[in-house]
């Protein structure tokens, strides 16, 4: 009977989730892309110029630091709310997928900025010394060395990124920020439709097993350590 | 210009500056190293090889004093010259340190992926010096798939892609098996032969150094404490830090009171007589072996045998007598002999 009803439920709204759950996949993968080409230099700044690193500047590290540390400690539904004219600069409106990507790139890219320091971080220091042994030049070691020897832990985090900006979307449906969230918000918050909401939930947790499947299986099957 | 030595190492000094204090690494290093020698810096944990070894490619900027490398004073190259310089230099490692996510042709070509080579000559280079090292079959492996052994042989392809003049060793052989280190010394002392290469080695093994070295230096506490052949350094170590490295790490002697204990020095020439059987038929005496360490050093015997004579003075001082005028060896007398 309740099964019977929840898949009458799934029927009547099946274009609806499937597009929301489409919303939901753009907003993180754009987000995440975009949040990659803003925190991937900034990730490797981080660790060139730490104190220990190849090229220290310790003023432009602590800075640095200082601001992502800032960013990270932000909540993103304050994050969400306080950037909304910054949204609507860019975007043209504060509402739908397209704005949410802004928030979420802000929100992202110092996290993710952490995640690229910390697989870099761990790159074997003396193959960056036999690297300078050989001559290589700083961006010689950074893009021959210290980024594909660090490749797998930083496929595994941007699995972990992926996961969470997703997790970050679905915050945006208190604001109306399209996708899964959005529904869920809309149906069970405002209109206490328990089974469209527990519906959404799933499929959430579904797509984020599924990116955690497939990242760590191609992060693996591309690390040459252990074979 | 022939005589001036390939590699000059000028009052070098390294500082460590932290927060509150200053560590002196090194300091009044003074070295000369021809062209085509393998040259062993030898010194216990600690000591300053490592700082030593990655001063003479600059990894580690001298605080005082120079390298000069064949013409050339490195203190006076930009950092662009000095990367010129660095892939005229191979080197390799006690961990190997290779680059885990590329396979070990890769892994050979990169020196000439840094020098501006292609890729197809990379390839072609890569073959040959697996040929050399002995692993072809191992061109499309990761390094994960290989021995110790074989790692380091890939790291010594991989050193010599650009065909450098020098190759520096930092304790090369130090995780290695015992049969494994002579295998790769062998390898070491082969690259030598066929094509001159200066070989610096760094360890703190004597075994290394009597196994392929023509000279070495020991390096105590940041100072060098002693310089030259290795045999004359082996047969006569003036220095404490020498004695320590050259006879230590053996047998455990007590003290003993009222005997006298003396050390005999091989030096190539009077090892194959039978001094012990030629001082019981001389002196009917009992002659106590304490210790014997007796090696074969570029096909001369070296070594030296610690002996405990008998308590009669007069009897005792025959026997360094004629060890010292009849046969010749070099007899140290070892007051308070304690080993440990
Ligand atoms: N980067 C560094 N910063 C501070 N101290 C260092 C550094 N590198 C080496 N040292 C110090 O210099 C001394 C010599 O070190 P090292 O050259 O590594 O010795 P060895 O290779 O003979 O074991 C040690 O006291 C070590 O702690
Ligand atoms: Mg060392």
């Amino acid at each position: 009977m309740w099964l019977a009803d929840l898949i009458n439920i799934l029927q009547d709204h099946m274009a609806m989730l499937v597009k929301e759950t489409g919303n939901t996949l753009y907003m993180t993968f754009v987000s995440t892309l975009f949040a990659y080409i803003l925190a991937m230099p900034l990730g490797v700044v981080l660790v060139v110029t730490r104190e220990d690193g190849l090229y220290p500047l310790k003023s432009l590290y602590r800075l640095l630091d200082i601001i992502v540390n800032i960013g990270r400690s932000v909540p993103f539904l304050i994050l969400l709310v306080a950037i909304q004219p910054l949204t609507t600069l860019i975007v043209g409106k504060s509402y739908g997928s397209t704005a949410t990507i802004v928030p979420l790139v802000v929100a992202a890219t110092p996290f993710i900025a952490r995640l690229i320091e910390s697989s870099l971080q761990e790159v074997d220091q003396g193959v960056i010394e036999a690297a300078e042994s050989m001559g290589a030049s700083l961006s010689t070691i950074i893009f021959k060395v210290l980024i594909p020897e660090a490749k797998t832990s930083l496929m595994v985090g941007g699995t972990i990124a992926i996961g969470t900006i997703l997790s970050y979307s679905a915050m945006a449906g208190f604001v109306a920020g399209g996708g899964l969230g959005d529904v869920a918000v809309r149906y069970g918050f405002y209109r206490y439709e328990g089974e469209i909401m527990l519906i959404t939930v799933v499929l959430m947790v579904i797509l984020v097993q599924l990116i955690q499947f497939i990242g760590m299986k191609i992060a693996r099957k591309t690390d040459k350590r252990a074979i | 210009m022939g005589t001036t030595p390939f590699i000059q190492i000028k009052d070098l000094q390294k500082d460590f500056k932290s927060k509150n204090d200053t560590v002196t690494a090194l300091s009044g290093i003074n070295l000369n190293i021809d062209k085509g020698t393998i040259f062993g810096i030898i010194g216990m944990s600690g000591a300053g090889k490592s700082t030593l070894v990655r001063c003479i490619n600059f990894l580690e900027r001298p605080t005082k004093g120079t390298i000069i490398i064949g013409d050339k004073d490195l203190s006076l190259l930009s950092d662009s010259d000095l990367r010129g310089v660095r892939q005229n230099i191979g080197m390799i490692f006690q961990h190997f340190n290779l680059l885990m996510q590329r396979t070990v042709e890769d892994n050979i070509s990169f020196p000439l992926e840094i020098a501006g080579y292609s890729k197809r000559e990379g390839r072609k280079r890569a073959g040959e010096l697996l040929d050399l090292v002995g692993l072809s079959d191992k061109r499309k492996a990761y390094p994960s798939q290989l021995s110790g052994g074989q790692k380091q042989r890939v790291a010594i392809a991989r050193a010599l892609a650009t065909n450098p003049q020098i190759l520096l060793c930092d304790e090369a052989t130090s995780a290695l098996d015992p049969t494994t280190t002579r295998s790769i010394l062998a390898l070491l002392k082969d690259i030598n032969k066929r094509f001159g290469i200066t070989i610096i080695i760094i360890t703190h093994e004597m075994a290394v150094v009597e196994e392929i070295c023509s000279h070495v230096a020991i390096i105590d506490n940041g100072v060098l404490a002693e310089v030259g052949k290795v045999e004359d350094v082996f047969r006569n170590p003036r220095t404490e830090a020498g004695k320590k490295l050259f006879f230590n790490n053996t047998n455990i002697v007590r003290k003993m009171k009222g005997k006298r204990i003396i050390r005999i020095v091989f030096d190539g020439k009077s090892s194959n007589e039978p001094v012990i059987a030629n001082l019981v038929m001389e002196f009917k005496a009992h002659v106590n072996i304490l210790f014997a360490d007796l090696k074969e050093i570029n096909e001369k015997s070296f070594g030296h045998m610690v002996l405990q004579l008998p308590e009669d003075k007069d009897l005792s001082d025959k026997i360094i007598y004629y060890l010292k005028n009849i046969i010749k060896v070099n007899v140290e007398e070892l007051i308070d002999y304690v080993v440990s």
